[in-house]
């Protein structure tokens, strides 16, 4: 998180180690189709993505945009074309897949925590059996992210007395417990109360300050201006445009993207 | 409000309004007795009726059970005399019988020392406060039953005893108990099965759960008893226990396996998803998220499954096992003892016994029910 004395921008975002990597490519997918059934979800999805790049993700419903960062770490299969995560190319390699999981966070609409394990126990599951961290270790690692998402105090409660702004800011930190390099965030506020959505969006802003590579869907357009560097608009299975948030926003070009904003931004 | 037409649609409420204590006749005995039992005419009916109905039925239970009730006695002469109630006289004689069945009466203490190791296993295990539950459980699933067999059958220098004496709750503790813990991981692992992605595997457990499913208990029985002989090369025969263990486990893990499948159902998606994107294995995920779960949600159903089993284990009879129901029937044709009232005092021992065992289940699922609930469901 930043400190007090951190530089914030007019937007309120500390900018000091938001680094985009000119050279090193985070996750890159090229020529890529999915199918279920008959029914081909995405279609020749391009996309490159430098470390330390934030993407935001935008489209109505069943454009395939949580399809497609479901693809990233392989929830969903895809049939044609290529997908390379941190130099890693997904194909049926059970190794590959689990060694791209390790690397890739990712943060659920329904937070997905485990309910019959507390806090700390959900965070600390995975860096214990998947990384053979030892349980004390493992514990202090999990409290000091815990800490950074603001509530230590909740580690021996159970998911099911959070709320749901909290069980969101514990998913976060189950991931980064993890220590992943890329995260993905598919429409993190979108099962939330209005009051519960900025404390989530806050601990994404802090994260996205720290240089984190991150994709999210989402339609929360304050925070895609805030942070992103690059909205992506799908629509119907394919990329229909992309740019800077700023230019996205104010001067969408494509038609559908007119549409799109100007039903949200009512 | 309503006088005032020019009133404005503003309001600011300026005193929050406090918390108050509920009515008094909200709660208490009196309120208790209103809101249950006499809120309605119908109600206050059901309650009158409920009531006569108990008053008939307990005073005439109570003289047979307890009051006419004889309790002592060397045999039948005692319970014919006029107006006598059960004969807990008979169930006193031949107790040991209901117990061990012909086991070797000076080799019983092995079966004592069996059911003692038992309970110190199994006290301390069901009781969450007690520590060291890994090596409880080693205990119990791996060294008693290793201790259990030697004890029982007679190895290591000890004298045999061939199945064929065991008889009464001996057997029915074995028999539901071997039934339980064997059928238990194999209802798991059948159930993953029945799911798994795997054709072959989902095809084999479906057949296995279908075929158990449907075939009655007592044709699996009647079968391994008098049919496997033909099927078998001579001289090659199973210890007739050993063959009724078998078929009863099997047919319990088939229920078992739809149970437990049916708690796999009930677990969102995210579940599995949010192992997956951690990169946990599938076994991990399995044991270590979705069973902890699916397992908990079907706790009713597992001890149902549980308990009708420990039940169905009287049809052992029928291929001349006598578990305790059917040594206390064996002993209804003891001339020594036959009276009008000895098969009612008999059945209804052995019904107490089985309730015992039963309830008691049944009680402990409960408990465990709550300890394992943490409030919502993902």
């Amino acid at each position: 998180m930043a400190t007090d004395n951190a530089v914030k921008d007019e937007k309120g975002v500390d900018r000091s180690k938001m680094q985009v990597s000119d050279t090193e490519v985070a996750v890159e997918i090229d020529g890529m189709h999915k199918w279920y059934g008959d029914f081909h979800v995405l279609k020749d999805i391009n996309l490159k993505v430098m470390r330390g790049e934030r993407i935001v993700i935008a489209g109505p419903s069943g454009s395939g945009k949580s399809t497609m960062i479901r693809c990233i770490n392989r929830l969903e299969e895809h049939q044609k074309g290529k997908i390379v995560v941190d130099g890693i190319e997904l194909t049926n390699d059970l190794k590959k897949i689990d060694e791209v999981r390790r690397e890739v966070g990712m943060v659920f609409q329904h937070f997905n925590l485990f309910p019959h394990l507390t806090i700390l126990e959900n965070c600390t599951l995975a860096p214990i059996w998947v990384r053979k961290t030892p349980k004390k270790e493992a514990e202090e690692t999990a409290m000091h992210f815990l800490e950074r998402v603001k509530i230590p105090e909740q580690a021996h409660k159970y998911p099911g007395q959070l709320s749901g702004g909290q069980q969101q800011r514990v998913a976060i930190a189950r991931s980064l417990c993890m220590n992943p390099r890329i995260m993905l965030f598919d429409e993190p506020t979108s099962a939330l109360d209005p009051e519960m959505i900025k404390e989530v969006l806050d601990t994404m802003v802090g994260l996205a300050e720290e240089g984190m590579t991150m994709l999210c869907v989402t339609h929360e357009m304050g925070f895609a201006r805030q942070v992103a560097n690059r909205v992506i608009f799908m629509d119907q299975g394919q990329i229909v445009e992309q740019n800077e948030p700023d230019e996205f926003f104010d001067n969408p070009q494509h038609e559908r993207t007119k549409l799109f904003l100007s039903q949200i931004l009512h | 409000m309503a006088q005032d037409r020019n009133h404005s649609l503003a309001y600011v409420r300026t005193e929050m309004v406090q918390e108050q204590p509920a009515p008094i006749n909200a709660k208490g005995p009196v309120a208790w007795l209103r809101q249950n039992l006499f809120a309605t005419i119908p109600d206050t009916l059901f309650t009158i009726f409920a009531l006569l109905l108990l008053v008939y039925i307990i005073p005439p239970m109570f003289r047979f059970l307890i009051a006419d009730a004889i309790w002592t006695g060397d045999n039948r002469e005692a319970c014919i005399v006029p107006g006598a109630g059960a004969c807990w006289a008979f169930v006193d004689a031949k107790f040991a019988q209901f117990m061990y069945g012909r086991y070797p009466f000076e080799e019983r203490w092995r079966v004592d020392l069996t059911g003692i190791l038992l309970v110190a296993g199994v006290i301390p295990l069901a009781m969450p406060s007690v520590p060291y539950k890994k090596w409880n459980a080693i205990f119990v699933l791996i060294i008693f039953p290793i201790l259990a067999f030697i004890l029982l059958t007679g190895k290591l220098g000890l004298e045999p005893v061939q199945t064929s004496l065991w008889g009464g709750l001996l057997v029915t503790l074995v028999v539901a108990i071997v039934g339980i813990v064997v059928s238990f991981p194999f209802g798991i692992f059948l159930a993953l099965g029945r799911r798994s992605n795997m054709p072959i595997i989902k095809m084999l457990s479906i057949i296995f759960i279908e075929f158990w499913r449907g075939v009655p208990l007592i044709t699996v029985l009647f079968m391994s008893s008098v049919m496997l002989p033909f099927f078998l090369p001579d001289g090659v025969s199973f210890d007739k226990l050993l063959r009724a263990l078998v078929g009863v486990t099997l047919f319990a893990s088939a229920y078992m396996a739809e149970v437990i499948r049916g708690g796999l159902q009930a677990i969102p998606k995210g579940q599995y998803e949010a192992g997956d994107a951690m990169a946990l294995t599938f076994w991990q995920s399995t044991r270590l998220i979705i069973l902890p779960q699916a397992l908990t949600l079907v706790i009713p159903g597992i001890v149902n499954t549980f308990i009708g089993l420990f039940k169905d284990t009287t049809l052992v009879l029928i291929i001349g096992i006598f578990d305790l129901l059917g040594i206390v029937q064996l002993n209804f044709t003891d001339a020594n003892w036959a009276s009008s009232k000895t098969p009612a005092t008999g059945l209804i021992f052995a019904a107490i016994i089985y309730f015992i065992f039963c309830f008691g289940m049944s009680r402990y699922s409960m408990y465990m029910e709550r300890r394992l609930d943490t409030g919502h469901k993902s």
